[in-house]
Formats: C-alpha cells, sequence, structure tokens
C-alpha cells in the first residue's frame, strides 16, 4: 500500500477576474495515494509558499463531501473523474505515477472566476433568494406530526434536497446551465405538502432568475446528472419544467 | 461580579415568567434597530431569519462564498427532542436531565433545562420549512436513539441531518435577503468588534475578495461562530472553521468561559499521514452495532501491525472487547469521552491497530452474521462507502478501523441567561457560547442548541437589551471605529511582513501536536506546565518566523490563515491555562491525577462546582480567573457510571 507517485499539474492561474488567465505548470513529487486531491494541492502549496511563489486559491472547507464548497475541473470533469464524489472526497490512488493532470475552475459566463480556481457562485445565491423557501415565520406552526407525509413522498423530496450548491452541474452541462440545481429545490417543495401554497410562484420566480443571471438552456443532454456529486437526477428538471409550463399556461384559479 | 441573571422560581417555570418580564419593542420601532449577526451556521442563519421577521434589520456576515456552507452542514445524527412521539417515556425533565448527566454536571441547570423545553418547537419549525425528515410507513416522524440515551427521541434526515436543517434555515434567511430585511455579507471575516461607551455597536469585517477593510454599525452584535477545535489543526471542523471572531470579542472584555472543555469523538477515521488536513467522523450511531475491539496482548497487535498476521487469524477469545468488558450494561454505547479515553488506553498500552498503531477496531462481522448484510447496508451504507472512498477498505469484509477526533467544544464565550457576554449587547449563541453541554456533549444536541438560540431564545432577550437604548442610529463617525479599522490594517500588514522559513501550516501542526499531546485526551500538570511553555515559545516564533505571502488587495488564504493561526496561538495558551486550573476529571476534560480507583473521571464537587470565567488582561499579561458558581437546585450530583 501507500504507493508514492510524482505528477505534473498544469494549473489555471488567474490574479482576479479583470485579468487575463494561463496554465502554470508545477510538479507535485513523493504524492501518497492515500491523499485527498487537496491534501496533494496543499502539498504542492507548502511547496510554493517556501519557494516565495503565490499559492494557487482553490475553494474549499468541511473536506467531507457536504458544503458543496470545492470545485475544480479535474482533466475535463468537474470534481473529477470518479463518479458521485466531490473534488475533497476524491484519492490520490485514482491517479498513477507520472500522469500530467489539467486542473481547472468551473467555467460559465455566470460564474466569473474571482482567482485561481475559485470562481464566483452568487448567482446561485439569487436564485434561492427568489423563491428557494415556504413562506413561513418561526413560531405559530403547527406540531410537526400533524402534516402526515407518505414514506416515498418524503423519500423523494429528501432526494431532492441533497443538492450540495457545488455548481458542477453547470460545468458540466455544455451550455452552462443550472437546471438541475434550480429544480433540485423546486421539486424538493413541490412534493411535500408544505410547498403546495406556492409551488407555481416558486418555479417562475426561480426559473426566472436563472434565467437573469445569464445560465444557458438546458438541451436535456444529462451531462449535470452524470457528474453531479450527490446523484440529484434529471426527473428534476422534468418537474420543474412541468411546474414552470403549468404556471405560465393557466390562469392560477385554475391550478390551485 | 458574574451575574447569570437566571431567573428565580421552579425550574419548568423559569423560562416562561422570564419571557413575560422580558421588555418588548414595539413593532413600528424594530425597524429602527440594526443587529449584527456573525456566522451563518444554525445558530446564526436561524438568529438573522427571526430577528428580520421581527423587523429588525439584520446584517450578516460568512467567510464562505454563501451562508448554506457553514459546518453546521456537516453534522451526521440527529436533532433531539422531547416529543415523546414514541410513547417511551420521554418528557422534557428526562432531557434536561440526560443532557446535565452527560456533561458532568458542569452545566448551568436554567439554561439546560430551557433548552429540553424549546426543542419540540424546533422540530414542528423544520418541518414547516419543508425539512425532510425521515418518516415512517403512516407518514408520521420517525425516531431512533441515539449516543446512549435509553429513549428514542432523535429526529434525523438520514445522515445529513445537518445539512437539511441548515438548508431549511437558509431558506428562512434567503427569503428575508430577499424582502431587503438582511442584507447578508459572503466572503468576509469579522477581524475586530467596535465597542462605544463599553456597549458592542459594531464590527470591523475584510471582504476576503478585495481585502477592503469595512466597518458595519449595529445596536447589538451577535456571534454565532462556531466552535475552536482547530487549534489541534486536526479536527473534524471544516478547513476554515475559527476562533477570530470570538477571540477578539475576548480580548474586547468578553470573558471566555471553561476553554479546556473539548470533546474528542471516537469514532473518526485514523490520521494516515503527516500531509493530513483534516479528520472525517463516521457518525456515532455506528456503534449501535459495531463492536470495539484490539487484541488482547501486545504480540498479537504487533503481528497484525507488521502484516503477519490477518485480523481474520486472531481468534475469538484473543479479542479484547473492552467496552463490552468494562461497561457490561452500556457496552458500546458509553458517551463520547468514556469511548475515546478508552481507545486511547488501549493504543497508549501498545494493542492499537492498523499500520501506525493508532487505531482500534469497529467491527460489524457480528451485526452481518445477524441482520445479513443488506440489512446492514440500509442502515449505514452510505457511511460504509465514505470509509471505502478514503481508506480503500472494505468495512464489510474487514473490521473499520477508528480513533478518536477532536470534534467540538464545550467551551466558548460565557454569556448569561439572555446568551449576553459580559460586554452589553454582545451576545454568542450556539457552539460560540458555553451554556448548555458543560464538560461533555450529548450526541444530536449541537444542532438542538444551535436552533434553539437562534429560533427561539435571542428573538426575546435581545429585545430587552435594544428597548433601553433610544432610537438613535449608531455613530458610525465615532472615532472607535476608526481605532479599530486602523488597529487591523495594522495587524494584517505586521502580519504581511513576516518573511520568515516556516509556513504557517508548519506552525499550526506544531501547535497541534502540542494541544494534541499535553491539553488532549489525558491532562497532567506536568504536561501543561510544558505545554505552556511549548506554545508560548512557538507564538514567539510565529511573529519571529513565519512566512506570509501576497498583498492585502486580493484573495489571500496565506494571509487569511497566518491571522487565524495568531489568534489560535493565544486561544491555546488560554486552554492550557483552564485545564491546569481545573486539577479535577470531569467529561471531555480528564486529568491522571483525579481518577476513580477503576479508572474513570472523578469529579471534585467541592472544589470545582463551578464555571471558570477567563478575563483578558492584557498582551503577555495572565488572565484573571472569575468564577461562576453552579448551584444545582433539582438533580443530585453523582459519580456517573455507565457501567
Amino acid at each position: 500500500m501507500s504507493e508514492q507517485m510524482n505528477l505534473t499539474l498544469k494549473v489555471w492561474r488567474q490574479k482576479n477576474k479583470n485579468e487575463k488567465g494561463r496554465f502554470v505548470t508545477y510538479q507535485a513529487k513523493e504524492i501518497s495515494e492515500d491523499m485527498s486531491f487537496l491534501e496533494m494541492l496543499d502539498v504542492v502549496n507548502e511547496e510554493n509558499t517556501k519557494k516565495g511563489e503565490d499559492p494557487i486559491y482553490f475553494d474549499h472547507d468541511c473536506r467531507e463531501g457536504i458544503c458543496g464548497m470545492c470545485s475544480l475541473v479535474i482533466n475535463g470533469r468537474p470534481h473529477g473523474p470518479e463518479y458521485g464524489t466531490t473534488t475533497c472526497q476524491l484519492h490520490m490512488r485514482h491517479f498513477h505515477d507520472g500522469q500530467t493532470i489539467v486542473i481547472e475552475p468551473w467555467r460559465a459566463a455566470a460564474f466569473p472566476v474571482l482567482k485561481d480556481l475559485a470562481v464566483d457562485r452568487t448567482a446561485f445565491e439569487r436564485i434561492q433568494q427568489a423563491g428557494g423557501y415556504i413562506n413561513i415565520n418561526t413560531g405559530g406552526v403547527p406540531d410537526a406530526n400533524e402534516i402526515p407525509i407518505p414514506k416515498r413522498i418524503a423519500d423523494q423530496a429528501f432526494e431532492s434536497a441533497t443538492c450540495i450548491g457545488c455548481g458542477a452541474c453547470v460545468a458540466a452541462c455544455k451550455n452552462a446551465s443550472a437546471a438541475l440545481f434550480v429544480s433540485a429545490k423546486i421539486a424538493q417543495f413541490a412534493h411535500l405538502p408544505q410547498g403546495q401554497t406556492e409551488r407555481y410562484e416558486r418555479a417562475q420566480a426561480m426559473v426566472d432568475q436563472m434565467d437573469a443571471e445569464g445560465f444557458g438552456s438546458c438541451t436535456n443532454t444529462g451531462a449535470c446528472e452524470a457528474e453531479c456529486p450527490v446523484g440529484i437526477k434529471l426527473d428534476n428538471i422534468a418537474l420543474m419544467n412541468k411546474e414552470y409550463f403549468t404556471a405560465k399556461l393557466f390562469r392560477e384559479e385554475d391550478i390551485h | 461580579m458574574l451575574d447569570s441573571k437566571v431567573p428565580s422560581g421552579p425550574l419548568a417555570e423559569k423560562w416562561s415568567k422570564y419571557k413575560f418580564d422580558l421588555k418588548l419593542v414595539n413593532p413600528a420601532n424594530k425597524r429602527k434597530f440594526t443587529v449584527i449577526v456573525v456566522g451563518t451556521g444554525l445558530a446564526g442563519s436561524s438568529a438573522a431569519a427571526s430577528l428580520a421577521e421581527l423587523g429588525y434589520n439584520v446584517k450578516a456576515f460568512c467567510y464562505q462564498d454563501s451562508p448554506r456552507r457553514a459546518h453546521s452542514i456537516a453534522a451526521q445524527g440527529g436533532i433531539n427532542a422531547t416529543k415523546n412521539y414514541q410513547n417511551d417515556g420521554d418528557s422534557v425533565y428526562r432531557l434536561f436531565y440526560d443532557t446535565i448527566k452527560g456533561g458532568d454536571y458542569r452545566s448551568r441547570e436554567a439554561n439546560t433545562y430551557r433548552l429540553a423545553e424549546v426543542a419540540g418547537n424546533i422540530i414542528d419549525q423544520c418541518v414547516a420549512q419543508g425539512v425532510p425528515f425521515a418518516r415512517e410507513y403512516g407518514g408520521l416522524l420517525d425516531n431512533r436513539s441515539f449516543g446512549g440515551a435509553q429513549v428514542s427521541r432523535t429526529f434525523y434526515a438520514r445522515g445529513q441531518t445537518g445539512q437539511q436543517l441548515l438548508l431549511g434555515a437558509y431558506s428562512a434567511l434567503n427569503r428575508q435577503i430577499h424582502k431587503g430585511k438582511v442584507e447578508m455579507f459572503n466572503r468576509h471575516e469579522m477581524l475586530d468588534l467596535v465597542k462605544i461607551d463599553g456597549h458592542a455597536r459594531g464590527i470591523i469585517a475584510r471582504n476576503l475578495i478585495t481585502g477592503e477593510i469595512e466597518s458595519h454599525e449595529g445596536h447589538a452584535v451577535l456571534l454565532c461562530t462556531g466552535g475552536y477545535g482547530n487549534v489541534f489543526f486536526l479536527s473534524t471542523n471544516a478547513m476554515g472553521c475559527n476562533a477570530t471572531a470570538a477571540w477578539r470579542a475576548h480580548k474586547n472584555g468578553a470573558f471566555f468561559a471553561n476553554p479546556c472543555y473539548t470533546q474528542i469523538h471516537p469514532t473518526c477515521i485514523p490520521v494516515s499521514g503527516e500531509y493530513q488536513s483534516k479528520l472525517t467522523l463516521m457518525s456515532e450511531s455506528l456503534r449501535n452495532d459495531g463492536r470495539v475491539w484490539v487484541p488482547k496482548t501486545r504480540e498479537l497487535a504487533q503481528k497484525l501491525r507488521k502484516g503477519e498476521i490477518n485480523v481474520k487469524d486472531i481468534k475469538e477469545e484473543d479479542r479484547d472487547y473492552y467496552l463490552e468488558r468494562k461497561y457490561p450494561s452500556f457496552g458500546n454505547l458509553v458517551p463520547r469521552d468514556v469511548a475515546s479515553r478508552n481507545a486511547k488506553e488501549a493504543v497508549d498500552d501498545g494493542r492499537g491497530v492498523g499500520k501506525t498503531g493508532v487505531a482500534v477496531f469497529l467491527d460489524f462481522e457480528d451485526a452481518i452474521n445477524r441482520m445479513g448484510e443488506d440489512a446492514v447496508r440500509a442502515k449505514y451504507g452510505n457511511l460504509f462507502d465514505m470509509y471505502y472512498q478514503i481508506t480503500d477498505e472494505n468495512p464489510y469484509k474487514q473490521p473499520m478501523r477508528i480513533y478518536p477526533a477532536v470534534h467540538y467544544t464545550m467551551g466558548g464565550l460565557w454569556v448569561d441567561y439572555n446568551l449576553m457576554t459580559t460586554i452589553p449587547g454582545l451576545y454568542a449563541l450556539g457552539e460560540c457560547n458555553f451554556s448548555d453541554h458543560g464538560a461533555n456533549r450529548l450526541g444530536a444536541s449541537a444542532l438542538m442548541q444551535g436552533l434553539a438560540d437562534g429560533y427561539f431564545i435571542i428573538p426575546y432577550t435581545v429585545g430587552d437589551y435594544l428597548s433601553g437604548l433610544g432610537f438613535d442610529p449608531v455613530d458610525k463617525s465615532h472615532p472607535a471605529f476608526e481605532e479599530k479599522r486602523k488597529e487591523v490594517e495594522d495587524r494584517l500588514n505586521k502580519l504581511l511582513s513576516l518573511k520568515g522559513n516556516k509556513t504557517v501550516d508548519d506552525i499550526h501542526k506544531e501547535l497541534g501536536h502540542i494541544m494534541w499531546e499535553y491539553c488532549g485526551m489525558a491532562r497532567t500538570a506536568e504536561g501543561l506546565t510544558k505545554a505552556k511553555s511549548l506554545v508560548q515559545n512557538l507564538r514567539k516564533e510565529f511573529w519571529q518566523n513565519a512566512k506570509v505571502l501576497g498583498t492585502n488587495d486580493e484573495l489571500n488564504m496565506s494571509l487569511e490563515k497566518a491571522g487565524r493561526v495568531a489568534d489560535f496561538l493565544e486561544l491555546g495558551e488560554l486552554m492550557i491555562d483552564d485545564a491546569l486550573n481545573r486539577a479535577e476529571s470531569c467529561g471531555g476534560h480528564f486529568r491522571l491525577e483525579s481518577q476513580t480507583p477503576e479508572g474513570e473521571a472523578l469529579r471534585k464537587d467541592d472544589e470545582f462546582s463551578y464555571v471558570s470565567a477567563w478575563e483578558y488582561k492584557g498582551d503577555n499579561l495572565p488572565s484573571e480567573l472569575h468564577k461562576e458558581d453552579l448551584v444545582f437546585e433539582n438533580v443530585e450530583l453523582t459519580q456517573r457510571s455507565y457501567k
């Protein structure tokens, strides 16, 4: 166990969103196969720091695959070559000695690069703010067991609710569409009884904001589903479309 | 001097009566007040949303690129509440009692009771928000037992309860951002507190993208910034978790309580090498079915480590299921502090497993034989997958290797019953404060506390303070803002001038080693005294020999880390002082000098039944210890026994 490897990294470096970026080559030496991908970058950054070179900036936080902060397109694939995993949970045993690894930020007009490998994902925030909630205040709500929810429905809602908001779906999509991300939230509430009251308003508000942010259209190629680290399904997009078109086609009094 | 403001009267009536006595702010006047909320985990998001709903203006801050990424998101197991939906004898009093006992009688009765009292409302609130908790086939909410509790009171959403609760609070926060009642500042880090006439009136924050140093004014400041486990370098905290906001508040006059109470969680994936950046927790629920063991003899353990024999070669009679042996009634389900200490004992005895020898087994073979592999997969599949992904070992075929890791800090800023610190107008919520968990936190109660503070306590108590202020906006031109801003800039420039030959990570790792060795699972006066001088020397070395790169006007992780580590170095020393002062064992704080004949934690209630609240007196001056006596009117203090 614990093979050591030497790797060549081609890393996107860009000082800030106004300056032009370029690939810079680094050597990653004596990398243990038990390291995570980000720990490998930590090692390179420690070397760079000792040499007085500005470390490579990348977003990361929990390193447990749940916060959604880490990103990176690794050899052309968001979150790297393994399915169903985030970059922080990708381990170096999936690479081999002598390999060249190309590391880029998410590429999308709606996600401008902030520095090196970190992008600005506040477009996602504005979409959630447009309608990703149920309009209730703290306090004054019924007892939790007053609303029985069939297990099947609760499980469906849960599956949609596990989206970590990382943006890999956008990075994977040739159109840079945010449909999978947006639909996951719309679907979570569309499934649940608590979400019925405002389901159509919600779908319209969130889809309109998505369009306003400059994300591309969905053409159903399914790259988003394939690269999603937590397995959000394409069905969510179908449901979002149904919600959205129902809202657009019918009068409000006819659908409620 | 320390007034906990705990109201008089019977325990069960304190909070209701107190709420009535609190002064209110007229709805039309709430919009004249601004509240600053730092941190957007469960405590911060829920507080910001609830206060904005009431009509206050809120400015919320987080260092991540979105409030949804705060580390509450990583909590796995669940959240306790006394709904008694299972008809198994749960009650507010029982949750209160379990929490007080679990905390080894070092928390405040009234706060803990209130926590248990409002817990049920939290579940109602989250369900109304659309949080998809686990349900039974009849459509009602499911519960499980957790962390040694003898009733099933834990609500959960698979192994992602923290994520779902935080996304619920985040959605409430988003609603208020959309309405313009909350102004959200992502990628901002609070670097100092601004006081005017002794009251908290604002903060200095750095915009992490542009480096701009910003002043923000408010009538009250809420710190919801989590714990300080990253003092140890390796912990289950997120990489960015830090103590800077709390520590700056401390240096401005907020007392820091019980800093030595740290929780070392027993079931984490062991360290694999020097490059390791963080540790991963495996949910405690695994101990419901997994059996913890090490080989009976050192010889066998050594052969195993060298690979001369295989796990399967170790016969049943040569395995020491030490928790089942020592604690027959609780077995593998003993509280976290007890499980962790016993793992350390086995490893120190030379019977550890794995290549490094710093691990014990958590074995599911019996569970698989009893329930079948599919049933085990249905229950723990995601955890087994995570283990496999990280270690490349299949836990269905061979036992997991686990070892304790720093997980949670029970200590924090001292707060009174209102959650106010010793600085008027400055509050601390969630893990950032000290009040509810005593010396050891029980499973599934951190989420409960964060949301209790944010949804159901601060909305009442902050009004009482604000109602006494008058309606004038905070004077942003007050010289205190410029003074603090200058201090912050000077400090950043000083950090950027460090051009030595050690990286900040090198120094942070050294600090972590010292803290883990001498202020970790077992502590002695001798070790702590040594650690104190080691940390002092390391702090000197930091300011002479650290290397910080880049400039202030950009995303600069070198600078961000340096500021945080500089504060960890000071806080680490206070943790050691506190551990030295507390010459007893209690909960997560185990002093080798104070144990029962069986080697269990021995409290000294006559001497140490108090909260240690430390006052900062100036650089290089010893902190002053204040004591808040803990008064127990309702529970009898006993030696915890899990045998």
